[in-house]
């Protein structure tokens, strides 16, 4: 069913346009010499400023691995995420950890892990899949390289990004 | 009662009426007519100790009337009507009875699962993050099936050890362990070497290995596949992909007579097991830790990527085409009994029939196969390591393979083999050719997946394709064809056996019109009287019986005895 629209009924100077023109001209000058005269601030110079600070508690940037406060890297190269990662981003070479480490009972770690960057598609299935609380997207957004060799994160590169986290649950630890 | 076959005896699963033969387990039962019951202990080919307790079913048999009653009257499709009993029984360990009904669901059943479950998880470690049998572990499946899905045990769980060597090949962890006893079964009963056992009571069981032995037979690794959660893991596929990411293929091994059915699993065309696929004619449900090891040369560095060509004494990289013409050019002076072909018995019957038409292409005055030949383990291991001499005597008609191998020698020695092609085969290592003999040869041309001594001294050396990496028949020690499927794909130039024969007697001006495996199994099932009418598909996953060669495989006819003492399902 065609809704019929009641065009206004513009009296003659509105139907001139030229006022609406002149109103609208003095809002753009008013702008202009603002912004001139340095009054007022618009464009963030980035990348010498960043957005940082505006980002929401959710913003999901690029994802990285984490240690706990004991030092010990939480993941166990379960390769879950690398299951669940949609492009397929992920690579993990597990390994048995020796017998002589101090954290020989976890049994397993990654022997490599990367992420390549140009995969990744920033979607944060790798941090919701993951066991051992391991993987989490930070706030880091910049990622680039100059080469795709270096797009690629790898082990060291992703600890260095996450760091530690602390307060998460921690069921390798002794019970007594 | 209907009329029945006197073995056959009328039994009521969820409902339905069905007919089995009298000492059927309700288990398999339930299972043949599509109520699989779940099920830890049980295993077809061990004994049913019924420990696991997971198998409860609910049961009934025709009300017995009271004295003076009236009997039960049949209904109108001559079954009597079934008293439920209110006490569940195993499936595994009990038999069908005539007009006895089974409920494999509804409330006792599933109460039962449910309550097995709690029990198995109470002390379970849930690792599966770092558990090997993650994905395909039964524990996990029956949690999701019939697991309460959280846990109501908030005392501590029971330590038990972990990570424990039992064995050069098998790695123990006794909280995952969920005292099915098959393990401890397999070794007593198949293996002979009853070295597992539980220790301790209660909570407190574990499986443990006897002081002072451990679990190292040849067959050890069997216990892995057969432990249903992640309690036994093979030291060699530890942790080295999850299972969800590897594709299956079935194939078959290679490294005796016997061609125990294997599925090959593989990720980006790496290996990274071997395991027995079931087949009740060859390899039951085992084979041997030698030989579904033998897999990790495939990806090694030694393999043979690119054609190479001998010039002033160093081989160089050339085009197939190249190392073809040059092998051809070589060939054309000499006549047919100045040329000697060394084929192998690992090679498939379609190979071994392109093999023999390139014999009678160029005439070749010898036609000989290495033979292998060991001790037979009284197990699976045959006594002739080489997979296909059956094909060998059948399609390449040598009546003794390997017989002829001292005369191609001497030959070599007085000068009358010029030349020998050696395919997928080592003559220096495992043929008894020493380097000075080869040495005297005009033309050495060596086929091989691997570099080796041979194709160290050969003019033109070509990559063949390993067992994995090729598709094809072989014939077994009983006489079974049997197929080979191509799991990975060769490393660089790396061509299929076949296509290198093919291409060879292209090149020495024969016919080609042969694209694919199947292609020469058709000219071969047309022109061998054995193969007669047999096409590929008809084969299928277990291979059929082809000729009578009077062997049997000694684990199968113990096998054989204990099904038929009714120890065993089979």
């Amino acid at each position: 069913m065609a809704i019929i629209v009641q065009r206004p009924k513009l009296k003659w100077w509105e139907q001139l346009y030229l006022p609406a023109l002149f109103i609208g001209m003095k809002v753009t000058l008013g702008h202009f010499i603002a912004t001139l005269t340095g009054k007022k601030k618009v464009t963030m110079q980035y990348p010498e400023e960043k957005w940082d600070a505006h980002l929401p508690d959710h913003y999901r940037g690029a994802p990285a691995l984490v240690t706990d406060e004991h030092g010990r890297e939480r993941c166990v190269a379960c390769q879950l995420c690398e299951f669940i990662c949609p492009p397929r981003a992920i690579t993990i070479k597990p390994e048995e950890i020796p017998s002589d480490d101090k954290w020989a009972k976890v049994e397993k770690r990654p022997r490599a892990f990367e992420i390549d960057m140009i995969r990744c598609i920033y979607c944060g299935l790798c941090e919701e899949v993951c066991p051992e609380q391991a993987i989490f997207l930070r706030k880091d957004y910049a990622i680039t390289g100059t080469s795709r060799a270096e797009m690629v994160h790898d082990k060291e590169r992703l600890y260095e990004i996450g760091g530690v986290r602390t307060g998460l649950v921690n069921k390798w630890n002794e019970l007594k | 009662m209907s009329e029945v076959k006197p073995d056959l005896v009328d039994v009521q699963i969820d409902g339905v009426w069905h007919q089995f033969p009298k000492g059927t387990r309700l288990i398999e039962a339930c299972r043949q007519v599509g109520a699989e019951v779940p099920h830890y202990c049980y295993h077809p080919k061990l004994t049913s100790p019924g420990n696991c307790r997971m198998c409860l079913v609910e049961t009934g048999m025709p009300p017995r009337p009271m004295p003076g009653a009236e009997p039960p009257q049949p209904d109108e499709s001559g079954h009597l009507p079934i008293s439920w009993i209110p006490r569940p029984v195993i499936a595994c360990a009990n038999t069908v009875a005539p007009n006895m009904g089974v409920r494999t669901t509804g409330p006792i059943t599933e109460e039962c699962r449910k309550g097995v479950m709690e029990f198995l998880l109470a002390n379970h470690p849930l690792d599966c993050p770092i558990c090997d049998q993650a994905g395909e572990c039964t524990l996990q499946e029956y949690s999701v099936e019939h697991g309460k899905g959280e846990s109501r045990f908030r005392e501590k769980k029971v330590k038990k050890p972990k990570n424990v060597d039992v064995g050069p090949r098998v790695r123990l962890d006794d909280e995952r362990c969920v005292m099915c006893s098959r393990c401890i079964r397999f070794t007593d009963e198949i293996a002979d070497d009853p070295v597992l056992g539980f220790t301790d009571r209660g909570s407190h069981t574990v499986l443990t290995v006897y002081p002072g032995r451990e679990l190292a037979n040849n067959y050890s690794l069997n216990t892995v596949d057969i432990c249903p959660v992640g309690a036994l893991t093979s030291n060699d596929f530890r942790f080295q992909m999850r299972v969800w990411f590897m594709r299956e293929t079935n194939t078959i091994d290679v490294n005796c007579a016997t061609g125990c059915n294997v599925t090959v699993y593989s990720r980006q065309n790496k290996i990274y097991r071997v395991v027995p696929r079931q087949n009740n004619d060859v390899n039951s449900d085992w084979m041997p830790d030698s030989h579904r090891l033998n897999f990790h040369w495939i990806d090694s560095d030694a393999r043979l990527t690119d054609p190479m060509v001998k010039e002033n004494g160093k081989h160089r990289v050339a085009t197939w085409s190249e190392a073809l013409a040059k092998t051809a050019e070589k060939l054309a002076p000499l006549s047919g009994s100045e040329i000697a072909v060394i084929a192998s018995a690992r090679m498939t019957n379609e190979e071994l029939f392109l093999v023999n038409r390139l014999v009678k292409q160029i005439g070749a005055g010898h036609v000989e196969i290495v033979p292998r030949m060991g001790e037979a383990d009284g197990y699976l291991i045959s006594a002739d390591r080489n997979p296909n001499t059956n094909g060998v005597k059948l399609v390449l008609g040598l009546a003794n393979p390997g017989s002829g191998l001292d005369r191609v020698k001497s030959g070599i020695e007085e000068g009358r083999i010029k030349a020998v092609l050696c395919l997928q085969e080592n003559l220096v290592e495992d043929g008894g050719f020493s380097p000075e003999l080869l040495g005297k040869l005009d033309f050495l041309l060596a086929t091989y997946p691997l570099a080796n001594p041979t194709t160290g001294l050969a003019d033109v050396v070509l990559p063949g394709a390993c067992w994995a990496e090729k598709s094809g028949t072989m014939i077994n020690v009983t006489g079974r064809l049997q197929r080979l499927n191509k799991a990975v794909d060769g490393p660089g130039q790396t061509l299929e056996p076949w296509e290198i024969v093919r291409d060879l007697i292209q090149a020495l001006g024969g016919g080609n019109g042969i694209y694919s495996v199947t292609e020469i199994f058709k000219q071969l099932a047309a022109e061998v009287a054995a193969f007669k009418g047999l096409s590929w598909g008809q084969i299928g996953d277990l291979g059929l019986p082809l000729i009578e060669t009077g062997e049997t495989i000694p684990a199968l006819e113990r096998e054989k005895q204990r099904k038929a003492a009714g120890l065993i399902v089979g």
